[in-house]
């Protein structure tokens, strides 16, 4: 390599290193502190609130952060709002993350706001999360907002109180990491279906100590909500976020919303948002290229993510597998999960469907589902639980709670439900579901339960058949 | 936060990878506000039936049910943010966990409750894990300042640790107070920025 091209890898930016950049305030020894745009939060953040109370602390930067009723609150009967609320425990916890916002000036979409919803779901559809932004979440999935091209992870409560008190951040450098995907997604082949490819490719420490970016025609052609079910799952890669550089989409998507900007200070974004990408000749740690043309619909077949593969194909058997220590984690996945080695996907029949979580509940994932639910009946129980009510009313207009109903599925109110099982929404021990959201590790929904996850169209698919089922067949693939 | 100098405790050995902070801390504890009553929390759907009565675990009998320390396998604490995990340890009576990974999050939830994490090889962690299998109650020693393990069996072990960290450790120093240093850098950070980016700054 000649000077020249050294200067030129010198210069030339990753949108990481761009956003990195932006936030930094000063470096302590490898430890960077990292100014933050943009705090979120939820019922399950009261140790953040009790550290701030017991030191005595303010919030520095009330306007920047942001409260929202998602991981506790119940998806069914909300007639008596949060005075209604069964269990008191929880009820508690409601109430006092609204009146902990009240206190402290924060916005806060409380259970009766009707822009109520998931944390990852509400501020890019309110507008809050916007490009170049630098966003920590109380929740491991706000790399989901990376698909706006912002810096987002998930922290602690103890960093969340640190970031409450100061609207900073200490974070060490990470490396980069650039799938480049190009070609056209196959016929009922989904973001869902993308990411896990992924990561089954990578593996679920393949991400570790790194930062995602997502690139490509492939990339180019998604909405942004099938961007975001794309960033969600970064973390389930093992990486802390992933991103996508803004554009055209971006822009089109954010115009308007409530908390967007407006008129001349739109303008001014937009010129901003518009240096957001990595430049040509930008170094990644690891650049990887992938065909869109290679991914079929995917289904996860043990208890961590990487154990998925296409629907079409059997059970791998650890006998098979060259590493042992992913040979012996395939054999407890097995024993978990009650599977055997060599079995069709599609003969695994399953109790109950869940499409919902802030992976797959936006409007197109409900689109999607619905496409598949209207050509006939539930076999088993099947929820839809909408990642906000502005999804709600939205799925609503178009009648999609009409389709789904009509098929036999339960139609809910917006929350994280049974992704995480904490607000009595669960699985009971053996319980098999095919659900849309992010994890299937042991437990996850439910104490004993088992998870597979799949795309919203997939899910639908299972819940017509009472077994997993490739959504193709079931809706016969175009001529 | 209490500091962490050295540390000679009964080690336990838990031979699983990929251990998520679900099992650590099942998802329906975490609203337990913090204290000792974390302490049962700790592997809970592990430790004990649905109706409380002790299930057949490692943690629940003499010597190791008095472990500081535990040798775990790949990928330690991965999964969900939740902190509660970590409190659960702590309330358990963990103060380190050695591990030839951590999940990412977990690793820094560790460092701000005053728990050392420590990364050795897979076939160091291996060794030890088996040595404490066949010799149960026994102890190892985390030395902080020298950056090493010493087992009961004569062997020691280095440990990479990031400075930062290691001082705030060895210190009991808390991030609040590292970044309140800043404080004058971070407002005119600030000022700046509000030029270059009004539309960030909702007042
Ligand atoms: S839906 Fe699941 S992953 Fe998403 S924010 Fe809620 S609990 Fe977290």
């Amino acid at each position: 390599m000649n000077g020249w091209d050294q200067s030129v890898q010198m210069t030339a930016k990753t949108l990481f290193q761009k956003l990195w950049d932006r936030h930094c305030v000063v470096e302590d020894n490898g430890e960077f502190l990292l100014h933050v745009d943009r705090a979120y939060f939820h019922e399950g953040s009261s140790h953040a609130f009790s550290k701030l109370e017991q030191q005595a602390r303010r919030i520095a930067r009330p306007k920047q952060v942001f409260g929202f009723t998602d991981h506790y609150v119940p998806t069914l009967d909300r007639t008596n709002g949060v005075a209604g609320i069964a269990q008191p425990e929880i009820r508690q916890m409601v109430i006092a993350l609204q009146e902990n916002s009240k206190r402290h000036g924060i916005d806060c979409f409380g259970m009766d706001d009707p822009r109520q919803g998931i944390l990852h779901v509400v501020p890019p559809e309110q507008g809050i999360t916007l490009p170049g932004l630098l966003i920590t979440g109380a929740d491991s999935h706000t790399a989901t907002h990376g698909a706006f091209g912002c810096l987002a992870f998930g922290i602690g409560a103890t960093d969340m109180m640190h970031v409450m008190a100061t609207q900073a951040i200490w974070q060490r450098a990470q490396k980069t990491l650039r799938f480049v995907i190009d070609g056209e997604l196959g016929f009922a082949v989904s973001a869902k279906d993308l990411i896990l490819f992924l990561i089954h490719k990578i593996g679920v420490a393949g991400g570790t100590g790194h930062v995602i970016e997502y690139a490509g025609s492939t990339i180019r052609a998604l909405s942004m909500e099938a961007r975001m079910t794309v960033c969600n799952m970064s973390i389930e890669a093992g990486a802390r976020a992933g991103m996508v550089a803004p554009d055209e989409t971006t822009f089109n998507y954010l115009k308007g919303r409530a908390y967007a900007p407006q008129g001349v200070q739109w303008e001014q974004a937009l010129n901003d948002w518009k240096t957001l990408y990595s430049e040509d000749s930008a170094h990644f740690d690891q650049d990887i290229a992938i065909d869109a043309r290679e991914i079929s619909p995917m289904v996860s077949w043990g208890t961590n993510p990487e154990q998925c593969c296409p629907v079409t194909s059997t059970i791998p058997s650890p006998e098979q597998e060259k590493d042992p220590i992913k040979a012996q984690e395939m054999r407890a996945a097995l024993e978990y999960q009650g599977l055997t080695a060599g079995m069709a996907l599609t003969d695994i029949a399953i109790d109950k469907v869940f499409i919902g979580s802030c992976t797959n509940s936006r409007i197109e994932d409900l689109r999607a589902a619905a496409m598949v639910a209207k050509r006939g009946q539930v076999k088993v129980p099947s929820w839809v639980v909408p990642g906000s009510k502005t999804v709600k009313k939205q799925a609503e207009s178009e009648g999609l709670d009409q389709i789904f109903k009509a098929a036999g599925f339960q139609w809910r109110e917006p929350g994280c439900s049974l992704c995480t099982a904490i607000n009595g929404d669960q699985l009971s021990p053996g319980e098999r579901c095919a659900s849309t959201s992010n994890r299937n590790f042991k437990g996850r929904q439910g104490t004993g339960g088992r998870t597979h996850l799949l795309s919203p169209a997939m899910a639908a698919a299972a819940a017509l058949t009472g077994h997993l089922t490739d959504v193709r067949q079931l809706i016969g693939a175009p001529v | 936060m209490q500091p962490f100098t050295t540390l000679c405790a009964i080690a336990v050995p838990i031979d699983e990878p990929n251990v998520d902070t679900n099992q650590l801390c099942p998802t329906r504890f975490n609203k337990v506000p913090r204290g000792p009553a974390y302490a049962r929390v700790l592997f809970h759907d592990r430790r004990f039936h649905l109706d409380g009565s002790a299930k057949e675990h490692l943690l629940n009998v003499e010597p190791f049910s008095q472990a500081k320390i535990i040798v775990a396998d790949r990928n330690w604490g991965s999964g969900s943010s939740r902190e509660s995990a970590v409190y659960a340890l702590y309330e358990f009576g963990i103060r380190c966990v050695i591990a030839p990974s951590f999940g990412d999050i977990h690793v820094n939830n560790c460092y701000k409750n005053g728990l050392l994490p420590v990364i050795l090889s897979v076939e160091q962690c291996a060794a030890l894990r088996q040595s404490l299998r066949e010799n149960p109650g026994s102890t190892v020693t985390v030395d902080l300042e020298a950056q090493a393990v010493h087992d009961s069996w004569g062997h020691t072990y280095n440990f990479e640790i990031q400075p930062v960290r290691k001082r705030c450790l060895l210190q009991g120093l808390d991030d609040i107070a590292r970044t309140e240093q800043y404080q004058e850098l971070h407002d005119r950070f600030e000022r700046k920025d509000r030029e270059l980016r009004p539309w960030i700054y909702r007042s």
